[in-house]
């Protein structure tokens, strides 16, 4: 009986925990959703989420054109024209690369894995100077492409991806290499024939990933990008951020909200895939 | 890693050739990515920190260490450094001790774990973006959420301080902003704790370990390969961080959130200081490559890994 009851306080506490921080970590996202549909005066009234005037004001504001050379749809149009180039080729450049590790055995391979391994750790900020020179040298910065922001990527340069896709590589089992091989496929045949289609899950939670990290990408933009008709939404709702008097909330919390939207639909569309993709590249590193 | 050979009787020598070294044909991109766009760059980068490099000047000068010694006699640099210090080592013990907590009790049999599992995670998908930063400067200012909600259960007797304007508090909403994304090493941590084999508590229950004595000698010595990988990418993360400063604060107040990243690019992109830029980068980065050196010749006494890969 007694220790009945302490299971229980036991289990009550777990999800009391749970529930308290689930809250706290949440609560602040559904109230930027509800606050988008409050108008100016109401927002800061009191923390609730219930909306006592309900209006579209904020965002109707937030699709205005203030003029300019940008508003929110260009922007929008202006972030996908990079992020989707750069999801496409980190993911072709990454798996190809993969292969080259993870399936072939050459005079200084060891060497080349471990200097890819060591890249892991090299900090962007370290690079950026020369790259920006680079780019710069190249015509490639504000390029009306946005060059200097995904060209990169066609060279598997997101090394986190590499190594993800090594470590999902030694999954696929190598008799399937064999037959493909006995089969009469080449190694290129082989790889797109054989190793694709079992990495297919793999290479859709690097897609996911790389999407993610591409539309939250501030220190690109800012240092590549320079003309008002180009920047992307990060740019975009900074300056918008910046340039508010602070009076017009609920535009600038809409503005937000309409920036991340893409964003939490792929989430909740595919959340199993980035629960086990994060899970699998690093346990068994 | 042997390559599986067709079983053809003869093979010619191009075909010899290739058997050997087809491997690195696959390996071209990243070769070129490898050279051009990080090898080179960081050559020189490392060049330029010796140097009074400025992007308008066609000359440049070799100036031996004199921007390293700038930099460590400047007080706004080192003030700078100091903050960076403070938030790596605010912000990736509290990430780490809050992941593992919550993905400890998530690993009982909890119903909705999903669901859980979900709002805890969608902040690090998120966190990064500029929406969030908006989100965290509408939460803090004077009349934001936060300072609403103070004013609200003290029944109007006390105000919240100004979260982003009083230099004891800002630093530590910047650093809030991390440790919210706490959701990505926690589903690491999840993981592990699954594959803690069961019988392992079985015979420590039965031994008559309590909870907590299991916590300490069954859970974290089986999961220190996944605690320490995190360790690693969190310091690395934590010495980078640019966003949440520069778009919450940007570096205010007075400083107080001026990390060494900031300062790189106000001297890379701001001044055109490009030697100087360089150099604080590379201090940064020889401070992240001892912290990683350390963590590593210390995995030696800490870290069990259960099989060799």
């Amino acid at each position: 009986m007694g220790m009945k009851t302490a299971n229980k306080v036991a289990t009550f506490f777990k999800y009391f925990v749970l529930i308290l921080v689930g809250l706290i970590m949440i609560y602040p996202l559904l109230w930027m959703i509800s606050a988008t549909f409050k108008d100016n005066s109401e927002i800061f009234s009191g923390i609730s989420l219930w909306i006592k005037h309900p209006t579209l004001d904020g965002y109707r504001s937030a699709l205005d054109n203030f003029g300019g050379s940008i508003n929110i749809l260009q922007a929008m149009l202006n972030t996908y024209s990079y992020v989707l180039p750069k999801v496409f080729f980190t993911v072709l450049s990454s798996c190809i690369a993969a292969y080259g590790f993870g399936r072939f055995d050459f005079p200084g391979r060891k060497l080349l894995f471990s200097i890819m391994l060591a890249t892991l750790f090299l900090p962007q900020v370290v690079l950026n100077v020369p790259q920006f020179l680079l780019y710069n040298k190249f015509g490639w910065v504000d390029s009306p492409f946005y060059l200097a922001i995904w060209v990169h990527c066609a060279f598997a340069t997101e090394t986190y991806f590499v190594y993800q896709l090594v470590q999902f590589m030694r999954n696929v089992p190598r008799d399937l290499d064999e037959a493909a091989a006995i089969d009469g496929c080449n190694s290129f045949q082989t790889l797109y024939k054989v190793i694709v289609p079992m990495l297919a899950p793999a290479l859709v939670s690097c897609a996911l990933f790389q999407f993610m990290w591409s539309c939250n990408d501030f220190m690109g933009p800012l240092l590549y990008v320079s003309s008002p008709g180009k920047y992307p939404m990060s740019i975009f709702v900074k300056l918008s951020m910046d340039g508010d008097t602070g009076f017009n909330w609920n535009r600038i919390l809409a503005l937000s909200l309409i920036s991340i939207l893409p964003q939490l639909i792929v989430f909740f569309c595919a959340q199993d895939q980035f629960v086990e993709g994060i899970s699998a590249g690093a346990v068994k590193g | 890693m042997k390559k599986a050979t067709a079983p053809s009787a003869v093979r010619t020598p191009f075909q010899k050739w290739l058997d050997k070294y087809q491997g690195i044909l696959y390996l071209i991109p990243w070769i070129i990515g490898f050279v051009v766009f990080k090898a080179i760059p960081f050559g020189q980068s490392l060049y330029y920190s010796f140097t009074d490099m400025n992007f308008f000047n066609s000359t440049i000068n070799w100036v031996g260490l004199q921007n390293y010694i700038t930099a460590f006699t400047t007080p706004k640099i080192t003030k700078a450094l100091i903050i960076t210090f403070k938030y790596a080592f605010i912000t990736v013990p509290l990430k780490l001790v809050f992941a593992l907590f919550i993905a400890y009790i998530l690993n009982f049999k909890i119903a909705c774990v999903n669901i859980f599992r979900t709002v805890y995670y969608i902040p690090s998908i998120l966190g990064g973006s500029v929406a969030i930063a908006v989100l965290w400067k509408a939460v803090f200012r004077d009349e934001g959420l936060l300072n609403t909600l103070i004013h609200m259960i003290t029944f109007g007797h006390f105000n919240g301080p100004s979260w982003l304007s009083e230099s004891g508090c800002a630093l530590w909403v910047i650093c809030l902003l991390r440790v919210w994304q706490f959701g990505s090493a926690m589903v690491l941590f999840l993981a592990a704790l699954k594959g803690v084999p069961a019988d392992l508590y079985e015979a420590a229950t039965i031994d008559g370990a309590g909870k907590w004595k299991q916590f300490f000698s069954i859970t974290v010595p089986m999961i220190t390969p996944i605690i320490f990988y995190n360790l690693v990418t969190q310091i690395c993360q934590a010495f980078q961080e640019f966003n949440g400063p520069y778009i919450i604060t940007n570096g205010g107040p007075r400083g107080a959130t001026t990390l060494i990243s900031l300062l790189v690019y106000q001297n890379a992109f701001k001044e055109y200081k490009m030697g100087m830029a360089s150099a604080l980068a590379w201090i940064m980065f020889i401070i992240v490559c001892i912290l990683t050196i350390i963590a590593f010749t210390s995995q030696k006494k800490w870290v069990h890994y259960s099989d060799e890969r």
